[in-house]
């Protein structure tokens, strides 16, 4: 890359990127501070003890901790083409890095035939444009809809409450299965240094261990009435059989 | 549901996120105003068709799909912060299994707002503390080492392991369909991995159609 395009592509870090990228961090970090302070006042009101609260926002920091250093992997490939402060913004915001990277991609090939490095500013300007305007429905439905929408789900409650709550189950099942099937699907993996496309036994078996431990843990709770394991027990399954995952790939399991 | 509450809540909820709207906005503004580059129409079409084409239906979808499973406050917060599926649907899942609270009432949606919010405050800091930490010290370069990739490259798989067993061995009718017409998807359709976010709402309405009709049937209650 010549001197001229580094100088170019040093406004990634210039002081309005930092600016507008921390206000609008600022911004969702307030927007979570007051819905949570909200919920918090109004759970104390409806009868829930500090304690309840207390196990539920510690175990919510927990069990998002994982994933949450997950999506910094990603944010090292996004980084290549906006650099950290804009990529943060993005991830941090709106979308998920299934939707960021393919959108930055797609719009860099079309624009210069090939990926992943932009060498131009316009193709970084033109992928953060399209990837804001390519995710923007829900801020637009929910204020316009959602209450209407909730009304129409608290009718249905009303009316008969057994079916809520098995259409309730059903809505998680219905995402759940999604997910379960995903494990399965044939993906690019790396074996004896060639790019094989199969079924990952090591996602089967990361999904399989995190089964078994939540299992481990159900027993737990149940013999020796551990009842503060039971805001733990999906966090822990998920942060152990990820460390499993390690193991399981030393020993050859791809 | 108290009424008042849930108001105060949709009017808030409004506000910030039609703040939030205007701010993701002016990113992009931002960035060509200080550059002096702005994508020409030309430019802009192409890989925005691309993207609305396939996004716009997906996360319309999702409104409706992950809403009822969020609660009120939640699902203002949520759709602000993204990582639906990967985080902020689960731990509010999580934290109202945890107290046994009955999801879609007052209480439920109490605790799942708290549960996202704290969330949301966490993976921010994260995020940002990592975009700093990229900037100063060898970070980036650590984590594009191949030590941590087979940990971090089956998050999913160790999430829903865990959620999936509580789920299905406690719904294995309604369970049954969709998980099989998952699996045969995934396994036999080309490509198919890239697809998983579309096949959420198609996996919710398969098993709303099947709890339906065994719900009607008397089979479940």
């Amino acid at each position: 890359m010549s001197e001229i395009e580094v100088c170019h592509m040093d406004f990634k870090n210039s002081v309005w990127i930092y600016l507008v990228v921390g206000i609008i961090f600022s911004y969702v970090l307030m927007q979570s501070i007051f819905f949570l302070v909200r919920a918090y006042k109004k759970a104390i009101e409806s009868g829930f003890t500090k304690e309840d609260l207390k196990k539920t926002i510690l175990s919510s920091a927990v069990f998002t901790l994982a994933p949450s250093f997950a999506i910094l992997i990603g944010l090292v490939t996004l980084t290549n083409i906006f650099g950290s402060m804009l990529a943060g913004m993005r991830l941090g915001t709106l979308g998920a890095l299934t939707y960021e990277l393919p959108t930055a991609e797609l719009v860099i090939r079309t624009l210069q035939g090939f990926t992943p490095q932009p060498t131009e500013v316009r193709m970084i300007t033109t992928a953060l444009w399209v990837m804001t305007f390519g995710c923007i429905p829900p801020l637009l439905i929910i204020p316009l809809f959602f209450k209407k929408y909730n009304n129409k789900l608290q009718d249905i409650k009303k009316k008969d409450n057994t079916w809520n709550q098995v259409m309730m189950d059903a809505l998680f099942i219905g995402m759940i299965s999604a997910f379960v099937g995903f494990v399965v699907a044939p993906r690019e993996l790396e074996i004896n240094g060639e790019l094989v496309t199969r079924i990952s036994l090591l996602s089967i078996l990361v999904f399989l261990t995190s089964s078994v431990l939540i299992i481990i843990f159900g027993v737990l709770i149940k013999k020796f009435k551990w009842e503060w394991l039971k805001n733990y027990a999906l966090p822990l399954s998920m942060i152990f059989s990820m460390a499993m995952a390690l193991v399981y790939f030393q020993m050859g399991v791809r | 549901m108290n009424k008042a509450y849930q108001d105060q809540l949709h009017l808030s909820g409004r506000y910030f996120m039609l703040g939030a709207l205007l701010l993701f906005i002016s990113a992009p503004i931002t960035l060509s105003l200080v550059t002096g580059e702005w994508p020409t129409f030309i430019e802009f079409l192409p890989g925005f068709i691309a993207t609305a084409s396939v996004f716009w239906p997906i996360t319309t979808i999702e409104v409706f799909t992950f809403t009822p499973m969020l609660g009120t406050g939640s699902s203002y917060l949520a759709f602000v912060t993204g990582n639906l599926t990967s985080i902020k649907v689960p731990v509010a899942l999580n934290a109202q299994d945890a107290l046994n609270v009955e999801k879609g009432s007052e209480a439920g949606d109490l605790i799942s707002t708290i549960a996202v919010a704290t969330s949301s405050i966490v993976t921010t800091l994260i995020i940002l503390l990592g975009a700093i930490l990229f900037i100063v010290t060898p970070l980036g370069t650590f984590l594009e080492s191949d030590v941590l990739n087979p940990a971090f490259d089956n998050v999913l798989p160790a999430l829903f392991g865990a959620l999936g067993f509580v789920y299905i061995s406690k719904r294995l009718k309604i369970a049954a369909i969709p998980i099989l017409f998952m699996l045969m998807f995934f396994l036999f359709v080309p490509n198919s991995m890239g697809l998983v976010g579309a096949m959420v709402p198609v996996g919710v309405l398969i098993s709303i159609i099947v709890s339906r009709i065994l719900y009607k049937k008397g089979m479940i209650k």
